[in-house]
């Protein structure tokens, strides 16, 4: 029976644990930073010395660990781009602007483990010569900022930050950075511009790729609070233990942010790949199924930029067995194990792993017509076609859910979506492109059932419905 | 030292990339437009050399790049390599190629933009597939939908890179079936600038501009998405010597010049080449104009002068041309003291006579540093034959970090090359003086200045027997004069001026002199020759080559050696 395991989530929500540093030392806090801060030089058989940072690096490269933010990279690969002898300073940033609707996984571990995550951080900063870090935080996490600031002055007073940390001989500084609410700021260049006091407008890659030209122009890790968390479990156990959890590729725990209709939304953290999408909705240990009398109608994996799953879609998985044969299968949605892999597989992503749910009651028109406000709100408006399409699809759904729709309307959507992706500075073209070329195509025939009802009401206003117009006022706000 | 790169392989410093089938050798770096600093050579540098125009809006060769507009979105294809790392070859010994797709989507493409994205050895670029051709339609697509399409009253009109790309890659019909985003119009941005928002494609060209090459970090968008809105920061004005380089640099009819707003469409307008007069620097410009009238100043590219902008000082400074007291006859100061109207011939005649007439060393002549090398030549030729003492007029204001010289003459340096002024230009003003004082000089030739200014009073003109004036506008000088030569502006004529680099540049007439003004070597060449008793050639071009044989600092050169970015002196 699928159940949760918890690592990162380990103490949170215990009765009785708190922010504070002094329950976090109770609860053996710190020790791993200890540990990893004395680790002693390593001669390999063939001569070579591993230092104690190089040695924390191949723990993590060891791990598997993949980027918990959205796009899975591998952790320990994204430290190994780091050139320590460009003779720049290297910065560390934990990316805390979570911002992707249905992900609240870390805001738990911000506003209920603080430390955790700086002792993540910190161990992070040692393991790649990073002497000063940010932490950058949603602008609407304002509580969650001031418990970062508390814990870091704990952290301070207590002599885990600041000069010759332990008594190690090394410096590190952590500032928090509130950003000002933007969706666009999770993107880690634009979070790096954001913090170098600009509009957050993403950088072009190449050249800007933050491990080489990062903040400042200087070489920069941007990693996710939830990864940050879980290197502290890497070099804790071990990189080759921490590996042995979840699946393989897809290691660890991740923390599932749940929500939509299922009877128990929360957050749930599980080994990768050890459980499926249909545990995760309908198992009483997570979702406990849906409401009474409502049947499945879409999934929505990871994040509302994630591409949709409609309730019935079968999808072949292939497998790479423990002896690297590989096997071929067909797969229920439900039967999807929630890894990066297979959801990939599948055509969607785990992205922040957030799982959207919907049931039989919802209204696909309208859902999308939700996100995709969202998205032609949080577009930062760099580029072509995610500024203008963003925006264009949103109206046209505005005017689909307001009773102007058109039976062309499903191609006309298409048509937009299918120009971003692709073709844009940023992720932000997919993300915005994504939701709308899935739902559209999966759920085609609402789209085109509400456009020929829409045109039948126009040509026949005698039926006493008043005929709105065909264009309609402008869906995202002007602000 | 390294040794010279066999012939097998390629140099070091270069690689070689295909562009739609044509191979093409390019340097390996090309240097930063701001810093100078080597960055790796992009694709759409590749496709220039290899005379493959790729479609942009926001990148410029002198701005920082900034890969926001996605119309250079290019296909490209990479050497596939073995898991040896070596590349696989195709059966006939070919490298074999891989076209780049999306990650998530094998079967599409992966487009990049040319203007960012660094080359690598061996690979294939593709500008004009049809999904290339279909991205770009989806650029220029959504870059119309909110767009106003008021072309028929835009300035840009004709100019306009939508309405350019409109033709290879518009619509003739719209899909737009939604409202379309309202933003500010008519927004005076500053003093010689105007803004519609409406039109702006937010390509950023203006705010690299004005940041990174003027380093006055004067505009910003606001706002975010489609509502995203160009703006001055907030409570100052746009207001820099700069600011008219962004409606050059704007590609569609956002930024417009208060100064040519309204005033002409751009395809009636005649464009000449010619060079901006204002200071020491020697822009390179061209010259719109239509039926004899200026209508605007425009830079033009010269990398060893002004790359591609102009001050907006220089810019607007051409009004003086059209002024309606712009002198226009040639005088002849009669019996009573007042002026008969002359013609040409008899006047020059009797000015040549009267030279003669003088005796060695009793001329003198100032020939203003604003007059052309051609001009100054045959003057020079005269003082030479009558010893006359010369010089020109300083014009010394302020100058800047990018453009502006604190020379405000156009030609001090062909001055001082020709030997009419020496290092210093007016210090032999004080000479003259004294010697029109003394009665040792008699004869005075005056071209392009009020020298009453500069310490030759009216008193002592009034002493001499001889003053011949030419100028362009009058002035005290001019109204002293016995003979007064109408000339030409430099928009009226050609000639060549040397800047304070010693940049040897030629420029073109483009609107006809006033009334019977005529260019000044023109009736130089009548008048010298009758002095001298020696034909001089009638031709521009002739006299120029007979310059640069005579003059030291002109050896070798020739008129059309010069070409339109004119030649570094020695």
């Amino acid at each position: 029976m699928a159940q949760e395991h918890r690592l990162i989530l380990k103490q949170i929500d215990q009765p009785g644990y708190t922010a504070e540093l002094e329950c976090y030392l109770r609860h053996g806090g710190y020790a791993v930073l200890r540990k990893a801060l004395s680790l002693p030089p390593r001669t390999l058989t063939d001569g070579r010395v591993l230092t104690g940072p190089d040695q924390l690096r191949k723990e993590v490269m060891e791990s598997g660990l993949r980027g918990r933010g959205g796009a899975g990279f591998s952790c320990g690969l994204k430290w190994s781009f780091i050139d320590h002898r460009s003779g720049k300073p290297v910065y560390l940033i934990c990316n805390a602007d979570e911002s992707e609707p249905g992900t609240f996984k870390d805001r738990q571990i911000i506003y209920k483990d603080p430390h955790q995550l700086l002792e993540g951080m910190i161990i992070s900063c040692y393991a790649n010569h990073v002497h000063l870090a940010y932490i950058y935080i949603r602008g609407e996490f304002t509580e969650g900022a001031r418990i970062l600031e508390r814990a870091l002055a704990e952290a301070r007073a207590a002599g885990y930050l600041g000069r010759d940390i332990l008594g190690s001989g090394f410096d590190l500084e952590i500032h928090v950075h509130r950003g000002a609410g933007a969706y666009i700021c999770g993107e880690e260049t634009g979070l790096i511009e954001s913090l170098e006091g600009k509009r957050p407008y993403p950088r072009i890659k190449p050249p800007y790729f933050p491990a080489v030209l990062g903040l400042y122009l200087c070489p920069t890790i941007v990693n996710n609070v939830e990864t940050l968390c879980a290197v502290k479990h890497v070099v804790g156990m071990g990189g080759l233990e921490f590996a042995k959890l979840g699946t393989p590729n897809n290691t660890g725990t991740r923390i599932v942010s749940l929500s939509g209709h299922v009877r128990r939304p929360g957050y749930y953290e599980v080994e990768v790949g050890k459980v499926t999408l249909g545990e995760l909705i309908l198992d009483p240990a997570f979702g406990g199924g849906l409401r009474e009398g409502r049947k499945l109608k879409a999934i929505i994996p990871g994040g509302s930029s994630a591409k949709v799953f409609k309730a019935g879609e079968r999808f072949r998985l292939q497998r790479r067995g423990p002896g690297g044969q590989v096997t071929s299968e067909e797969v229920d949605l439900l039967d999807l194990p929630y890894d990066f892999d297979s959801l990939q597989q599948a055509g969607s992503m785990s992205g922040s792993g957030a799982i959207i749910v919907m049931d039989d009651s919802t209204d696909m028109v309208e859902a999308l017509a939700n996100i995709a406000e969202f998205y032609a709100h949080e577009s930062c408006g760099q580029c072509t076609p995610c500024r203008e399409g963003s925006l264009w699809m949103s109206k046209a759904l505005h005017r689909l859910t307001h009773g102007g729709g058109r039976p062309q309307d499903a191609d006309y959507l298409l048509h937009i979506a299918r120009n971003i992706q692709g073709r844009t500075i940023c992720a932000f073209g997919e993300a915005c492109a994504w939701p709308v070329l899935s739902i559209v195509t999966k759920f085609r025939d609402e789209f085109e059932a509400r456009g020929a009802a829409d045109l039948a009401r126009r040509a026949h206003p005698a039926t006493g419905v008043e005929a709105p117009p065909a264009t309609t006022q402008p869906a995202a706000r002007a602000d | 030292m390294s040794a010279p790169p066999s012939k097998s392989n390629p140099a070091p410093d270069t690689l070689t990339v295909v562009v739609d089938g044509k191979p093409v050798t390019v340097p390996r770096t090309t240097p930063d437009p701001v810093s100078g600093r080597p960055l790796p050579t992009t694709m759409i540098q590749a496709c220039e050399a290899a005379g493959v125009v790729v479609p942009h809006y926001c990148y410029h060769p002198k701005l920082p790049v900034a890969g926001n507009c996605r119309m250079c979105l290019v296909e490209f294809g990479l050497p596939a390599l073995g898991p040896d790392r070596q590349p696989i070859l195709n059966p006939d010994g070919t490298p074999k190629i891989v076209l780049q797709t999306l990650p998530y989507d094998p079967g599409v493409p992966r487009a990049a933009i040319a203007c960012a994205t660094p080359l690598s050895p061996g690979m294939e670029i593709y500008t004009n597939t049809p999904s290339v051709r279909k991205t770009r339609e989806a650029v220029l697509e959504s870059l119309l939908i909110n767009h106003p399409l008021d072309c028929p009253i835009c300035d840009q009109a004709g100019e306009c890179k939508l309405q350019e790309y409109s033709v290879e890659y518009g619509q003739s019909e719209s899909r737009f079936a939604e409202t379309k985003v309202h933003k500010p119009k008519q927004v005076d941005l500053g003093p010689r600038i105007m803004l519609d928002d409406e039109r702006c494609i937010l390509c950023s060209r203006c705010i690299r501009f004005t940041r990174d090459i003027v380093g006055d970090d004067a505009l910003g968008i606001v706002s975010r998405g489609s509502h995203s809105t160009l703006t001055a920061y907030p409570g100052r004005p746009f207001d820099n010597n700069y600011t008219l380089n962004t409606v050059d640099l704007c590609p569609v009819g956002a930024l417009t010049s208060k100064d040519f707003r309204f005033q002409m469409r751009v395809w009636f307008l005649k464009e000449t080449n010619n060079l901006c007069p204002s200071c020491g620097t020697g822009c390179n410009l061209v010259i719109g104009s239509r039926e004899n009238r200026i209508y605007r100043y425009e830079p033009r590219q010269n990398d060893a002068v002004n790359s591609c902008w102009m001050c907006d000082f220089g810019r607007l400074n051409y009004k003086w041309i059209q002024r309606p007291d712009r002198l226009a006859e040639v005088g002849r100061r009669n019996a009573d003291g007042g002026f008969d109207a002359s013609s040409w011939t008899p006047a020059l005649r009797e000015v040549a006579d009267k030279i003669k007439g003088l005796p060695a060393g009793a001329l003198a002549i100032v020939a203003s540093a604003r007059q052309t090398n051609e001009e100054l030549f045959l003057l020079q030729r005269l003082a030479q034959h009558r010893q006359a003492l010369t010089d020109s007029i300083p014009r010394l204001g302020d100058a800047d970090h990018l453009l502006v010289n604190a020379d405000k003459n156009p030609n001090s340096t062909g001055s001082r090359l020709i030997g009419i002024a020496g290092p210093d230009l007016g210090t032999r003003l004080p000479t003259m003086a004294t010697g029109i004082a003394e009665g040792r000089i008699k004869g005075l030739i005056v071209f392009g200045e009020d020298v009453v200014r500069h310490g030759l009073t009216e008193e002592l003109l009034q002493r001499l027997e001889l003053l011949v004036v030419s100028d362009v506008l009058p002035n005290a000088t001019t109204a002293l004069a016995h003979y007064l030569l109408p000339g030409c502006a430099h928009a009226e004529k050609r000639g060549s001026f040397v800047n304070v680099k010693r940049q040897l540049q030629r420029f073109n007439q483009a609107v006809a002199p006033p009334g019977n003004a005529r260019p000044e070597w023109e009736f130089l060449v009548e008048c010298v020759g009758r002095v001298l008793g020696e034909p001089l050639p009638a031709t521009l071009e002739g006299l120029f080559n007979q310059m640069a044989k005579e003059v030291p600092a002109f050896q070798g050169q020739t008129w059309a050696g010069l070409g339109d970015l004119g030649k570094k002196l020695g």
